[in-house]
């Protein structure tokens, strides 16, 4: 699927073991830089839209702050209930100590219609 | 006495005043409505942090005190010294409910299994079916205290006066409790527990179920067995008649305080306790801060409670400033005014 990749930050800006939310055309985003390199996932819980960028990084995990549901951070996979639905992934990469996004084409189409 | 028409308190009932929902019963984002202080990122990943050392400092002294004081009791069998040892083991072990409920969280251990192992014996303990309850309890952060959608409001208006009276020895809360674990082994859900539990989670529900009768009903027929009613002391029992502390205690979290508000500070209470019961109540003392911010662990609370305290309302100095100011209210829900309730006053710092 192609995308449009979009500057998120500074590596910098991001903590280890820590998350950032980010916003694009009215979606949320949370950017995450664990042990094994930065990841992206949708910014809102699968359960109740919490935000996830307030949440917690344990290790691979993001644990939402509203009910404590976990997701494997890189793949997005709900592992612990109330959390049941995955969130969705971005691919990341880094350029020139930035973090790129990319976001599938359709999230500008939508968004600007 | 006048008695007064009970409100709809179900999940199910349709509510009239209840917060309106969208198609998947939930309103989203009702996250942003709540009241929640600004506090330093670096200062709550601090507060947040986990670790199993913290823990393993109160769980293990915990299963050491349920095990000695166990088999002191079980020892006394027969004597009048019973009576004071079943009493300090009752109480210990039903402090599994403040366990079942950090642990609920996820929150006290960072190893996910000691977590889980944890969470399912305290479940047990408590007669808390672990699946239901974690939804139960989800839905209960979500929408504390609003009538129709919180299904955790144990003091509801008007007040039940003696069915809290009962509740000290679980008389209330506990057999309805018990049946509802039944009527789930057999596949039968109310329209309450359909409305919190998702259906694919039912299943794993109703086989826990199904465990803690086959348990419990394996000890009463041990206990007919041998013809003595020892066995039965240790396992189910002790949550009844040694739940008077975990009554007394939970009752401060939110009994005769504001319903439909979006803000812990109105409808939550924090209150200074002893050592030893703050030990057994995994200082959920502090149950403002936790409602705040739930990712926090008990052993955390205190020095969030620093953070934020010149943003909440003061603390109650003891368990009897808490009840000098509930007991009027609830008699006076209970007597001539279901809907009176405790205002709380909020500082004039409290903008954030
Ligand atoms: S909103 Fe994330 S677990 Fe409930």
């Amino acid at each position: 699927m192609s995308g449009t990749w979009i500057e998120v930050c500074r590596t910098d800006e991001i903590d280890e073991k820590d998350v950032l939310g980010f916003e694009c055309r009215g979606e949320k985003y949370a950017i995450y830089n664990t042990a094994s390199g930065f990841y992206a996932t949708a910014g809102v819980c699968t359960h109740e839209a919490a935000d996830l960028s307030m949440g917690l990084v344990i290790d691979d995990i993001i644990e939402c702050p509203m009910h404590q549901g976990r997701f494997h951070i890189p793949t997005g996979k709900a592992k612990s209930a109330p959390a049941c639905v995955d969130l969705k992934t971005y691919a990341v990469k880094i350029e020139d100590g930035m973090v790129l996004i990319e976001l599938p084409d359709g999230t500008f189409a939508e968004s600007t219609a | 006495m006048p008695s007064f028409e009970r409100r709809d308190y179900s999940l199910s009932g349709g509510v009239a005043d209840a917060v309106a929902l969208d198609g998947e019963r939930i309103e989203r984002r009702v996250e942003e409505r709540w009241w929640s202080p600004e506090i330093p990122r670096a200062t709550l990943k601090k507060l947040t942090r986990r670790g199993d050392r913290e823990a393993w400092w109160n769980f293990a002294p915990w299963l050491l005190l349920l095990g000695a004081s166990g088999l002191i009791a079980a020892l006394s069998w027969n004597s009048w010294w019973a009576v004071p040892a079943f009493f300090v083991y009752g109480t210990i072990y039903s402090s599994s409910d403040a366990r079942w409920h950090e642990c609920g969280h996820g929150t006290p251990f960072r190893t996910r299994w000691v977590n889980e192992l944890f969470y399912h014996l305290c479940s047990f303990m408590t007669l808390r079916e672990g699946y239901l309850w974690r939804w139960s309890h989800a839905r209960h952060h979500t929408y504390t205290l609003m009538v129709g959608r919180d299904s955790e409001i144990d003091i509801q208006r008007p007040a039940n006066l003696p069915g809290i009276i009962a509740d000290f020895l679980y008389l209330r809360g506990g057999p309805s409790e018990l049946a509802r674990i039944v009527r789930h082994a057999f596949g039968v859900l109310d329209g309450d527990v359909r409305d919190f539990v998702p259906e694919g989670e039912r299943a794993k529900m109703i086989w826990s179920s199904r465990v803690y009768v086959a348990i419990i009903a394996g000890v009463g027929v041990w206990s007919l067995a041998i013809e003595s009613f020892l066995p039965m002391m240790f396992v189910a029992t002790p949550r009844f008649y040694g739940g008077w502390l975990h009554h007394l205690l939970a009752m401060t979290q939110h009994a005769g305080l504001a319903e439909n508000v979006a803000d812990h500070r109105l409808n939550s209470r924090t209150v200074t306790i002893n050592p030893v019961f703050r030990f057994l109540y995994l200082n959920m003392n502090y149950h403002v801060e936790h409602h705040v911010f739930p990712m926090v662990p008990f052993h955390a609370l205190p020095k969030l409670h620093e953070e934020i305290g010149d943003r909440t309302p003061p603390a109650y100095d003891g368990l009897w400033a808490v009840y000098r100011e509930l007991i009027p209210v609830l008699i006076r829900q209970a007597r001539t005014d279901p809907d009176h309730y405790i205002r709380r006053a909020l500082p004039e710092t409290a903008a954030v």
